[in-house]
């Protein structure tokens, strides 16, 4: 048997169907913060969090990774200085301004408490933001759209007002809330099939139901109206080739754009594969250095289409866990459990690596190989809800429901 | 017309074999029109209706799923033979197509460098570029011109079914020469065969030892170098191709079976570097033993010669033999076969599987020792499979949805940029052929796949293949040809849109009838 959370959400649309009300109902439990706007982005694979905030000062780090570690700051190929105990992987170095004009703050040795190893559970579990627990239907940052829309919300005051970036919805904006799609690459702003009125009038005649395609069919449409509109002129695709190597980053970069052009527009979310670093990794250089460099333009990307919107959006950015310690035989990691996460903008009090570090001793290792968990990733998307969001109690409860007492991190403190 | 009771009757005496595992089936007292039959049938075990196929079908739908059991009762017709290259795919070793590829971008690097210019741009002269294609090319025939004119639509169903439960991803560096190959000697031999055959085939191709690392893994020796254990396969192999993810395995179990598969390797890429004893790779025959596969290679100076505890069982020293007993062993686990029911489950009925069919198929699979056919005819045969909430309600792929818009139009892919050009198609709608890059393979779900994203790609593939898709793509001829596949407002609101040929039809090929299966 698995718990059944409370559904808050449930009742004030009963309330709404039956006109008890709702508004007064909802006033009182706390609306969401009118403009605050959250970007997820998910490292999908387990992102080395200890190469890309390093923990120098811990002997225990270099000790274990003989080939792979970053070297401390002021070596050659060494980490960007952070403070005095950790250091920014040098290829991540696009993110350093954020970090120093206090815009950026890291979560070190965060994660689930969820002790799976698995990829596909671990990610699932952060998605749906119920660790352990299988059966939650949606997800957390659908749950949240909910939440900002208001119960009994009509589809056209939802419009937009959640976006994925990519083909596959993910499991994290699956739910009852309405998902605007943003496709990766040139196709968002090529024209096709839709842009033809008398095709774009005869589908909309096709899909006129209520059903889940038609909504879908509609929903194309409408984001297809707005996105042209707002990215005809300067889309980052107008001068820039198909280069994968920089997919990324023109995806982030239209993603900030059409935020700051569209107030509607208030959580979207960005997957980004290839952190399984199981073999050759490399250090300051390689692979993994190759993925940061690419993650932090991207990031660059986005905080500069934002603009002056960067001051409300909170750039929330996880991954499913960590990896192990000690370096594998083969030049790479193997799944682990602690990790780093990271806020950027929003009004995040930067500057900082937050959470605290339990030490790379043996004994102090979770499972003896792998680096603790001491805030549940759970804490830091409460710290996003409520001080971003002004969500209260039962609200946040609705998005992060079964969650255990709320230990607040600091991130806005 | 196929009466659905008769339709059971038959199936019970094929069922009669399995008598004692299944649950007789409760049938439902519903009759179901031959043409809805065929056109679920057609759907579910393959990739939809071709020109004719709803009727022919809807004769003997029974007799119809009995073939697909059998495929070989089903040869393929020389038009479609003819165009393909099994035999150039066969003659391929994989090690020495690795080796050519790594081979061909160190000149291409060291030409550049040479020159002092950027490496050659990608183009029908690069040589990386050309000898990635001529393997590619062949392997993508192999795959789509089968799922769109082959008669064993099921074999080409389970195709693509095993070789997402085993992924490999073409994109992790050197893999692209060798997908096609993968495909053609660990899948289809025995897509239709045992499941210990298609686990220990593709735990032998070099396609898997290399995706997740298992070539590079090698047993700690006192005072060894750094190179030692990687447990990314081991990982896999228990969760993704086997127990599954709750089959009761800990994560000793997960670096014990890592120790044991340790030497499971590749035959050297360069074999120019230091003495190495590895035998020479020779050609292997697609269907032959499942681990004789070319390419690999059981390194016993690297294996961990400790003894090993996995699964509650202590595991003596013996060599190559460790991984082959896990392998056996893992193949015939009940938490297999539960995992493996779920997955067809979920893949032929619906995006939840139902528990009590999950349990039946794990039955039948273990009374069969894995023998996949056995298991599909139970499903075919089960009420659910049947089941009028069930029928039409999986939302298709990318990949089966547009399969399914050229099998409807009879099109055929006339030659490389007709293939290229599909293979572009469903990498634009993000599903691109043997291009999932984690092990779990393509998702199969409505939750997955349906946004408006995805709507708006197949209304723009349908409007492209209704421009060009020749008399077979007009919309009488698919209103004619598609039956039930068709709702009544398409039907109308392409009979009003005749006027522009292309739009009637593109409405009838994205139309809601075609979106799910």
């Amino acid at each position: 048997m698995t718990p059944s959370y409370p559904t808050r959400r449930a009742l004030l649309q009963a309330a709404a169907l039956t006109g008890l009300g709702s508004i007064g109902l909802a006033r009182a439990q706390g609306r969401p913060r009118g403009d605050a706007r959250l970007v997820v982005v998910l490292l999908r694979g387990a992102m080395d969090g200890l190469s890309l905030v390093v923990p120098h000062a811990d002997p225990a780090y270099a000790e274990a990774r003989p080939t792979i570690a970053i070297p401390r700051p002021g070596e050659a190929d060494g980490a960007l200085p952070l403070d005095d105990h950790y250091g920014l992987h040098p290829a991540f170095a696009a993110m350093q301004p954020y970090w120093t004009s206090g815009r950026l703050a890291f979560v070190h040795a965060s994660g689930s408490p969820d002790p799976t190893r698995s990829h596909f559970d671990a990610q699932d579990y952060l998605e749906s933001a119920t660790p352990g627990r299988k059966s939650t239907a949606d997800g957390w940052l659908n749950r949240l759209a909910a939440e900002i829309a208001g119960p009994g919300a009509r589809p056209e005051a939802q419009r937009l007002l959640a976006l994925n970036v990519g083909p596959t919805m993910p499991r994290i904006l699956t739910g009852e809330a309405a998902v605007a799609s943003l496709a990766s690459g040139n196709a968002a702003v090529t024209p096709g099939a839709l842009d033809d009125p008398a095709t774009a009038a005869a589908f909309a005649r096709l899909y006129a139901g209520d059903d889940r395609l038609s909504l879908a069919v509609r929903e194309a449409a409408a984001t297809r109206r707005d996105i042209m509109g707002n990215l005809a002129s300067d889309d980052p695709s107008a001068d820039r080739g198909a280069l994968s190597l920089v997919g990324l980053a023109r995806d982030t970069a239209r993603l900030g754009a059409l935020m700051q052009r569209d107030a509607r527009i208030r959580l979207a979310f960005v997957p980004v594969g290839g952190w399984d670093t199981h073999a050759n990794q490399g250090a300051a250089k390689g692979q993994l250095a190759n993925r940061f460099r690419l993650l932090a333009e991207a990031l660059d990307a986005l905080a500069a289409g934002l603009g002056d919107q960067l001051a409300r959006t909170s750039i929330l950015v996880m991954s499913e866990f960590g990896r192990t310690l000690r370096q594998n035989g083969t030049g790479g990691t193997d799944h682990g459990h602690g990790n780093v996460a990271f806020v950027l903008g929003g009004g995040v009090r930067g500057g900082r690596v937050l959470g605290a570090w339990p030490g790379l001793d043996r004994s102090a290792l979770y499972e003896g190989r792998d680096l603790a968990v001491t805030t549940d990733f759970r804490d830091i998307i409460g710290d996003v809800l409520e001080r971003g969001f002004r969500l209260r109690d039962a609200a946040l409860a609705d998005v992060l429901p079964g969650m255990p007492a709320r230990r607040p991190v600091g991130l806005y403190a | 017309m196929v009466r659905r009771r008769r339709w059971l009757q038959g199936a019970a005496g094929a069922c009669a074999g399995i008598g004692a595992v299944g649950a007789p089936a409760v049938h439902a007292r519903t009759e179901l029109r031959g043409d809805v039959a065929a056109a679920h049938a057609l759907n579910r075990l393959g990739y939809g209706p071709r020109p004719g196929d709803i009727s022919a079908v809807g004769a003997d739908a029974r007799g119809w799923i009995e073939q697909q059991l059998q495929p070989p009762s089903q040869p393929l017709p020389a038009s479609l033979a003819s165009r393909l290259r099994d035999a150039e795919i066969a003659a391929q070793d994989p090690v020495a197509s690795m080796r050519e590829l790594s081979l061909r971008i160190q000149q291409n690097q060291a030409a550049a460098s040479a020159a002092s210019a950027a490496p050659q741009p990608p183009g029908p002269d690069n040589p990386v570029a050309a000898y990635v294609r001529q393997h590619q090319i062949p392997a993508a025939e192999s795959r789509l011109l089968r799922a769109l004119e082959s008669p064993r639509q099921l074999e080409e169903a389970m195709v693509d079914f095993w070789f997402n439960h085993f992924n490999v991803f073409q994109g992790k560096n050197l893999m692209r020469v060798i997908v096609g190959h993968y495909e053609h000697f660990a899948i289809r031999p025995y897509a239709m065969g045992r499941f210990r055959d298609l686990l220990v085939a593709t735990a032998h191709h070099p396609a898997m030892l290399y995706y997740l690392d298992n070539w590079q893994s090698v047993g700690a020796r006192p005072g060894g170098g750094p190179r030692g254990l990687n447990e990314n396969y081991a990982r896999e192999l228990m969760e993704l191709h086997t127990l599954g993810v709750d089959g009761g395995y800990t994560q000793q179990d997960v670096t014990e079976l890592a120790r044991m598969l340790t030497g499971w390797t590749i035959i050297p890429l360069r074999l120019a570097g230091p003495r190495l004893d590895a035998p020479e790779s020779a050609p292997g025959t697609p269907g032959g033993p499942a681990d004789a596969m070319p390419g690999y290679w059981f390194n016993d100076r690297v294996h961990d010669r400790g003894e090993k505890r996995w699964l509650g069982r202590v595991v003596r020293p013996q060599g190559r033999a460790e991984g082959e007993q896990a392998l056996e062993q893992l193949a015939r686990h009940p938490a297999t076969a539960r995992h493996v029911s779920r997955k067809l489950v979920q893949y032929f009925v619906a995006d939840e599987p139902d528990a009590a069919l999950v349990d039946r198929l794990a039955r039948v699979f273990l009374a069969e020792d894995g023998q996949i056919v056995p298991v599909l005819r139970a499903l075919f045969e089960s009420d659910a499979f049947w089941a009028p909430q069930h029928r039409g309600a999986k939302f298709k792929t990318p990949y089966h949805y547009a399969l399914s818009a050229l099998r409807a139009c009879g099109a055929t892919l006339p030659g490389r940029p007709a293939v290229l050009g599909l293979s572009g198609s469903l990498a634009a709608q993000g599903m691109p052929l043997y291009g999932c890059a984690t092990p779990d393979g393509w998702r199969n779900t409505e939750s997955a796949w349906l946004n408006p994203d995805a709507m708006s790609k197949r209304i723009q593939f349908a409007t492209q293949l209704a421009g060009r898709a020749g008399p077979g793509g007009d919309a009488d001829t698919l209103l004619g040809q598609l039956g039930p596949l068709v709702t009544p407002a398409t039907r109308t609101l392409a009979v009003e849109s005749s006027a522009d040929r292309t739009l009637a039809s593109a409405l009838v090929l994205a139309g809601p009838g075609m979106m799910r299966r």
